[in-house]
């Protein structure tokens, strides 16, 4: 399947605004019923550094960048050197004339004085304006539905700003149709084929709106990359939904006060990155050892320590699922495309009400940063479950020193029934030290082991009753290579499928949505069915073919195509690397 | 109307006879009663150390958190639950080690709750060690020289803190103690009450006798201000800090329910699914 697509770079040093540039021309090209698929690389610094932003532009969705680019805008040198090379014979660049001469490479080069452009009809800080006029001529974009946006985006700051970014747009598009009128719609936007609905959205936004509409009502949270956008949006809603979002003085303090809320009876969560979830460890088993709902979302980056804080990893996989001390019965979900983001978070506080234990819902960079387009959620699909709780109404009348049984063992599924605290003859005690059936502190031999083994009993429920555990495209019944991912590679799993298919391949692909309790029996299957099977992720000690080697049973030989440079993974190279294991 | 044995459970603290948190338990228990509570309108919240297993001594809903987090806890649970009554109890190593953040940043941030911490000046389940509130010089196994750090100034680092109540009490002054409690949960807002409770088992320094000597209950202080932050300051320095009674209260300050607007608006407790128009409205912000 060709797919009818133009890819568009720009970059400059951060703080020159190419994170607006993007976000403007996104949204107009999102409005216009484009699938988008945009991504932004950045260092972990306020001004200066270099950045660059990547807009894959389809008519059919898109889940990943690859290595084309059709348009570069390039306002520093480090754009020339670096991103200029995936540019081809037929890829336009725009470069800023200062730094033009730099360029060596095949393209088509036009000098463009985006700074003096700026100076001359607005500021130098509105040359990333002069870059989307030049944009849209060559886009053949109309300069109306930019206008829109340019509206949208200054309106707050006043008629005569929107004016100035007007002046200083038109500029550009000027520039180019006078400059070089040969360039004008040269890189013509596909034709779209529908128009349906869409949403364009950050990863962490999907994520927070999930957890929104699941009824989450009181976050408490720590700021860390690539995670903080969820707590920027929960901000913005929570208040007049009668809710609230407390920025803790530390990860430690985040986890427990959501733990708080919700043996309080809110849906309460938290948000974090691998060193936030170091810090959470205790936390998440006074959650799991108390039976009290949690969910964490936690938004992987380089690791390990402070490691790369706005690079793309897969390596808090172990962390996730083992890092609490003890047998902890925990649920790790790994959402795979903006979708899953939505609804698997929503769904993760069903889980972790239903299951009365902490839910991880793993996400990594690549997905928790991209911008991207989703349908619209089905509204009709979202059902809030809150599992066993007791109201005043059903429970006998019970006053000291009977206790309310809040650990009971009798439920065969391993789930007793909760009750939240304030409610009359519900009085039950919780610790974090092994109890009885009232949540009394017992060192009790047998009691011991039955508290136990309910607390395990309660993920097999789970895991027998859980059907998400994996996207699964495997038509063959043979294949010759079966590929699996978590989280992000998604879709450059799937686009490498395809091309492989292509060339007489027969190659299967499964994504792993649930990583503990690990779906050992559904994904058996596909491991038998396949000559070869690769395991692609982003870190050194291939922790998700460690995992599936560890849970599954006589599990056949696996390789590894590995990725840990910090950087996104593009279908082409994967290509590459799968062509030398087949 | 509850009486005091609606909040005896029948179960053996295992406390050293002659322990403080004795005294500091029964005085929790007369003050839910002289509050009027019912047991299911209370929940205690406790960390790790002989005081932390208090909440399983109490009938109410009780909660045994970790090491030095049960404020992090207990704030979450008041703003889930606001109709609740919510005490958070530890010892000094559970709230003045391990803890201090998280009692700094609780006396800062004001939500209404009440935070008993029981005062011993010693580790004590983990069998005597040095603790941030043992004096200079005090000999444990793991100072055997004598403590070298300067003890936390818990009243100076509380009001520093902007705290709007914050009061002090001694295991054998029951009475006393009882009312504090009942003035602490009846301030809106984050309300300290330090006690001075004894381990008789691993702290032969700071005794009964030791503090009966030095107390100074502030209603032998002429003219006392508790209004005052600056006299009270100066009375607590003067005393180092072995005063008993109300000492500071800010009748102005207001709460994090109030000031964030959860006084008035507070819905954690209706789970619920958006209305269509409430979905919709949301997903406009992303077309």
């Amino acid at each position: 399947m060709q797919r009818n697509e133009i890819t568009w770079q720009a970059g400059g040093q951060q703080g020159e605004g190419l994170e607006s540039l993007g976000a403007i021309l996104a949204s107009v090209l999102s409005r216009q019923g484009y699938y988008l698929y945009g991504f932004r690389q950045f260092s972990s610094r306020i001004k200066g550094g270099h950045t660059n932003y990547k807009i894959r532009i389809a008519t059919q969705p898109v889940g990943t960048l690859n290595k084309q680019c059709d348009l570069l805008l390039a306002l520093d040198q480090d754009t020339l050197v670096n991103e200029a090379l995936a540019v081809g014979e037929n890829g336009i660049i725009l470069a800023e004339k200062a730094i033009a001469d730099f360029y060596t490479g095949k393209g088509k080069l036009l000098a463009v004085p985006f700074n003096d452009i700026a100076k001359q009809y607005g500021t130098i800080l509105q040359k990333n304006i002069v870059a989307l006029g030049c944009t849209a001529a060559i886009f053949g974009l109309g300069e109306d539905c930019c206008a829109v946006q340019l509206q949208k985006e200054f309106g707050k700051k006043g008629e005569e700003a929107v004016a100035a970014n007007l002046r200083v747009f038109k500029a550009g598009m000027e520039f180019v149709k006078t400059e070089a009128p040969e360039l004008l719609a040269e890189k013509q936007l596909p034709a779209l084929i529908s128009n349906e609905p869409k949403l364009f959205l950050l990863g962490n936004e999907a994520l927070a709106f999930g957890a929104l509409s699941a009824g989450a009502r009181f976050m408490a949270a720590y700021p860390i990359t690539p995670a903080s956008e969820v707590m920027e949006y929960m901000v913005k809603k929570v208040k007049e939904l009668g809710g609230q979002m407390l920025q803790a003085e530390d990860e430690i303090a985040a986890c427990t006060m959501a733990i708080g809320a919700s043996y309080g009876g809110a849906r309460a969560f938290t948000a974090t990155s691998g060193p936030g979830l170091s810090l959470m460890a205790e936390a998440i088993g006074l959650a799991a050892m108390t039976e009290t709902p949690l969910v964490i979302i936690h938004s992987q980056r380089g690791g390990p320590s402070t490691g790369l804080p706005t690079k793309h990893e897969q390596s808090d996989l172990f962390a996730a699922i083992y890092n609490t001390h003890g047998d902890t019965a925990k649920i790790v979900l790994s959402p795979s495309t903006i979708e899953e983001a939505f609804c698997d978070t929503f769904e993760a506080f069903n889980l972790a009400e239903e299951y009365q234990c902490p839910v991880i819902v793993l996400s990594d960079l690549q997905l928790s940063l991209a911008t991207q387009t989703m349908p619209v959620p089905e509204y009709e699909e979202l059902v809030i479950r809150r599992g066993k709780i007791a109201h005043s109404e059903s429970l006998a009348a019970i006053k000291t020193p009977e206790y309310f049984a809040r650990y009971s063992l009798a439920a065969d599924d391993g789930i007793s029934t909760r009750v939240l605290p304030g409610t009359p003859n519900g009085i039950c005690l919780g610790t974090g030290l092994e109890h009885d059936e009232s949540g009394r502190p017992s060192e009790a031999k047998l009691m011991r082991r039955q508290q136990t083994e309910k607390r395990l009993k309660k993920m097999q429920t789970f895991l027998a009753h859980y059907k998400k555990a994996l996207f699964v495209d495997a038509p063959y019944e043979e294949a010759d290579i079966l590929l699996i991912g978590m989280t992000a590679t998604r879709s450059c799993l799937a686009e490498t499928a395809e091309v492989l298919r292509q060339e007489g391949k027969k190659v299967n692909h499964v994504q792993i949505r649930l990583l503990a309790p690990f779906p050992a029996n559904e994904i058996m299957p596909y491991l038998q069915k396949s000559k070869k099977i690769v395991v692609v992720e982003h870190n050194a000690t291939a922790q998700l073919a460690h995992l599936l080697r560890m849970q599954v049973e006589g599990c056949p030989h696996l390789e590894s195509i590995l990725q840990y440079d910090g950087d996104i993974m593009y279908p082409e190279e994967l290509l590459v690397r799968c062509k030398e294991v087949l | 109307m509850s009486v005091l044995q609606d909040f005896r459970n029948n179960v053996k603290p295992n406390w050293c006879p002659g322990c403080g948190d004795y005294a500091v338990l029964a005085a929790l228990q007369q003050a839910a009663v002289k509050l009027g509570l019912e047991p299911h309108q209370l929940a205690v919240v406790c960390g790790i150390g002989c005081s932390g297993r208090l909440s399983g001594y109490v009938y109410a809903y009780g909660m045994h958190t970790t090491h030095g987090r049960a404020l992090p806890f207990a704030q979450g649970l008041k703003l889930a639950n606001p109709e609740l009554n919510v005490i958070a109890c530890g010892g000094d190593g559970d709230g003045m080690a391990i803890g201090l953040g998280h009692t700094y940043h609780a006396i800062r941030r004001n939500v209404n709750l009440t935070y008993i911490l029981m005062d011993n000046h010693v580790y004590g389940l983990t069998k005597g060690q040095t603790s941030p509130r043992s004096d200079w010089g005090f000999k444990t196994k793991t100072t055997p020289t004598g403590n070298i750090e300067t003890p936390v100034a818990t009243l100076e680092m509380a009001l520093s803190a902007g705290a709007s109540f914050v009061a002090q009490g001694f295991s054998t002054q029951l009475q006393e103690l009882t009312d504090l409690i009942v003035a602490a949960v009846k301030h809106p807002g984050f309300s300290l009450v330090n006690v001075f409770s004894p381990c008789v088992t691993f702290n032969k320094v700071n005794t009964y006798d030791w503090f009966k000597e030095r107390l100074v209950g502030i209603d032998s202080i002429e003219d006392y201000d508790r209004y005052d932050k600056g006299k009270v300051l100066q009375h607590i320095l003067e005393h180092e800090g072995l005063l008993t009674g109300l000492l500071y209260e800010d009748r102005k300050k207001r709460s994090y329910e109030e000031v964030s607007g959860l006084a008035n608006n507070n819905q954690m407790q209706s789970v619920r699914k958006f209305t269509k128009a409430e979905f919709n409205k949301l997903v406009e912000d992303f077309r």
